[in-house]
């Protein structure tokens, strides 16, 4: 623990000691594996630059973490896994530990306390949802709207969506039923608190594609994290859900005519996780970046090129501005209480209770 | 040249052929703006009351060709700016001839005296369908060049482009392929896995298309099957085994992995084209040179591979392309330290929609046709010294 407080102390003590650990027992090239895009780019910035300026390690990028579950079970069944840090969703954190896939992490351990000694267990709290996840952003999925094609009254509620009357035009949703089925049961007047009671049933899940049903021919399917705002900047849609930071990057840095929706957005996570079956060097240089690119000063960095929430309650204090824009990013985060006044938080168990059976059900009606 | 007599024709012909070439044109304008009857409903009337003017009462044709051509540009100007000025431009000119090409007769100048009326229209017909499949072919490729000089990050005609206003272009996209650490490292990926994969390719096809085409080689049939069955299996089925091979071996992520598993889909290529210039290969040259006390490397460098090469080039040639543009085997095969430019197309257009992409295709797309012309000079050159073409 001393050690780390020394290292981000000083900059010339960071380089030496940076050097001292790298030697020998550790890998010299790392392969990081993320989601590409703007989002590949600040973790860039904030982790990989400034960890490959302070030991020498040669990091290369992989954009796949869209099918890193099929890709790391396809190499543990050849036994040669090539990845050495896998950037996935809580959700995929959890399947890859529970067919260890991925290893476990002792949080307070093997991660970074925060600066004033809270060990990183309680720092990440709950967002820790399994043991082999570490948390790095919290993100949500919420919607942007064309300001430019609602009139004088833009939405300011998620059921606008559902509105074709007053809100006329095409809107693009995800191609999975996970969110647009909570969405449609808030609208069909199911209360927050009862949504996943609702959806556990199967005349909630007809139900909640009856409320779909009513916009089904209004609606562009995506599935890349791109489409949406792709479609937005086109004028192709009036409204469409995509990931926050996505928005972000349309609004203030394509200075595109569109706004956010902050209604009902639903909360997940986002972080790293290590494979099994690495060599010790290999493991010993993945531990390291991981515990360097969590700690509370770096989870803070990466909201300066995203508006992505830290997942560390200590590096929120520490969010300023837009590395290049110079605007203050607090705002623009998911978890700013402006923003948050009405969430909705993804619920990790329910779906995976449940996601085979309505994911079958979602894909025949989408098909009708 | 003309030994067809030409005679003006009746209205009753020009005005209807004229009409319905207008719809043509307003369909196309139409729904570009919203209302595709509307458009055609409007081209043919325009057109066929161009038609009538122009047989009764403007027949001098200098006069009527500049007319229609400062009417369209001037419609065009009007409704969509400078780039509506550009398309009202061709309209005008292309109207302006046609009617008093079809007035004049003149379509019939260049056939024989004796076509019937069914002759011509299918003459005339053969080519507006052989343009129309051009087009088709030719305008996704055309359609990504100008969207790649985008001043903004997306697929799409902004309006400043659709002004030609300067502001609405930019060289940023290509400005990132050529700074961007990511596309320079696939850059120099594909640049040094294809050509070693194409040179193993054409060794290897090569010299199996030789030994395949001996008489005495057994089981001749199966070994060429195997051999080319790269080429019909599925990808996505060679991928995966040659995943879970290379993986076993150790090749799985290495450079030399990917370099062989490109050298076997390129072999079925050179295989086949080889065996192909093989068919008319006179082996008594061989028995001659043999005869003649040449060694069977000396037979095979002197006599028989300058009279192949051809076969041997064109299979080379797609043995390159199958590596430089291969996606699915190099996703497999390859982890991110070899990615290769296609795969960081395919996860740029996946994770990011970015006109970079559109950047990097006009390049590969102005390269290729730079490499295509190359190859075809250099052949009529050498025609031309052999003595075997004119000029």
């Amino acid at each position: 623990m001393k050690l780390t407080t020394t290292l981000f102390a000083t900059a010339a003590l960071a380089v030496s000691t940076g050097a001292a650990i790298s030697e020998s027992h550790m890998a010299k090239e790392m392969t990081i594996v993320s989601w590409g895009g703007a989002y590949s780019n600040s973790q860039q910035k904030a982790y990989s630059d400034p960890y490959s300026a302070m030991t020498g390690v040669k990091i290369i990028n992989d954009e796949s973490s869209a099918e890193a579950v099929a890709k790391l079970r396809a190499m543990n069944e050849a036994g040669n896994v090539t990845w050495d840090v896998v950037d996935v969703v809580a959700s995929d954190a959890i399947r890859l530990c529970d067919e260890g896939l991925a290893m476990e992490i002792n949080a307070d351990k093997q991660l970074a306390p925060a600066p004033d000694g809270t060990p990183a267990s309680e720092d990440f709290g709950s967002l820790r949802v399994s043991d082999c996840f570490i948390p790095q952003i919290v993100y949500s999925t919420t919607f942007g709207y064309r300001t430019d094609m609602v009139g004088d009254t833009p939405p300011t509620k998620i059921c606008d969506v559902f509105d074709t009357k007053k809100y006329p035009g095409k809107r693009a949703l995800e191609k999975r039923p996970i969110n647009n089925m909570e969405w449609a049961l808030l609208c069909d007047g199911v209360p927050k608190d009862k949504v996943y009671d609702v959806l556990a049933t199967p005349e909630g899940q007809e139900r909640a594609l009856a409320k779909l049903d009513t916009i089904k021919k209004d609606v562009i399917w995506w599935s890349a994290g791109a489409d949406t705002p792709q479609l937005l900047a086109d004028g192709e849609i009036v409204m469409g859900s995509t990931y926050n930071g996505r928005l972000f990057s349309l609004i203030v840095e394509q200075k595109q005519p569109v706004a956010m929706l902050w209604d009902a957005q639903v909360f997940d996570l986002d972080g790293w996780i290590i494979p099994t079956g690495l060599s010790p060097e290999r493991q010993a240089r993945a531990l390291d970046f991981v515990r360097f690119a969590t700690d509370t000063q770096r989870l803070a960095d990466q909201a300066k090129y995203i508006s992505y929430g830290p997942a560390r309650k200590s590096s929120a204090p520490l969010v300023g501005k837009h590395a290049t824009l110079g605007i203050d990013m607090a705002p623009y985060m998911p978890t700013d209480p402006k923003n948050a006044k009405n969430t909705f938080l993804y619920n990790y168990e329910f779906w995976a209770d449940y996601r085979d059976d309505i994911d079958a059900k979602f894909q025949a009606w989408l098909a009708k | 040249m003309t030994i067809t007599p030409v005679s003006r024709k009746p209205m009753s012909f020009v005005v209807p052929v004229v009409a319905l070439s207008g719809a043509v044109a307003g369909l196309l304008v139409g729904t570009a703006n919203g209302s595709a009857a509307l458009g055609i409903l409007i081209g043919a009337v325009v057109l066929a009351g161009l038609a009538v003017l122009f047989m009764t009462v403007l027949t001098d044709k200098r006069m009527g060709r500049w007319l229609t051509l400062a009417i369209f540009t001037l419609a065009g100007f009007f409704l969509g700016g400078l780039s509506g000025l550009v398309v009202g431009l061709l309209f005008g000119w292309f109207f302006g001839w046609l009617i008093y090409w079809l007035a004049e007769g003149r379509y019939r100048a260049s056939l024989p005296p004796y076509t019937t009326p069914m002759q011509v229209l299918w003459h005339y017909t053969f080519r507006v369908i052989c343009g129309a499949i051009f087009l088709f072919l030719i305008t996704p490729i055309l359609v990504v060049m100008p969207l790649s000089f985008n001043a903004q990050d997306f697929f799409t005609f902004t309006p400043e482009m659709l002004r030609l206003d300067p502001a609405g272009y930019s060289l940023k996209h290509y400005v990132d392929f050529f700074t961007n650490p990511d596309w320079q490292n696939a850059v120099w990926n594909s640049v040094t896995i294809a050509p070693v994969a194409t040179l193993l390719s054409v060794g290897f096809g090569t010299l199996a298309a030789i030994g395949l085409s001996q008489p005495h080689v057994p089981f001749r049939q199966v070994i060429m099957a195997i051999l080319i069955s790269p080429m019909i299996v599925p990808l996505i089925i060679s991928a995966a085994g040659m995943y879970f091979f290379y993986s076993r071996i150790g090749l799985q992520g290495t450079y030399l992995g990917v370099v062989l598993a490109h050298a076997a889909l390129g072999i079925p290529f050179v295989i086949i084209t080889v065996t192909a210039t093989l068919v008319g290969f006179d082996r008594s040259l061989t028995r001659a040179a043999a005869n003649m006390g040449a060694n069977p490397v000396t037979t095979f460098f002197r006599v028989q591979m300058p009279l192949i090469l051809p076969g041997v080039i064109a299979g080379g040639l797609f043995a390159f392309i199958t590596s430089f543009d291969e996606v699915v085997v190099v996703l497999f095969v390859g982890s991110a330290g070899q990615k290769t430019l296609p795969w960081q197309m395919f996860t740029g257009l996946r994770e990011q929609i970015s006109p970079t992409i559109l950047a990097v295709a006009t390049i590969l797309v102005v390269l290729s046709i730079m490499l295509l012309t190359t190859v075809e000079l250099l052949r009529r050159r050498s025609e031309r010294l052999r003595g075997l073409s004119p000029g």
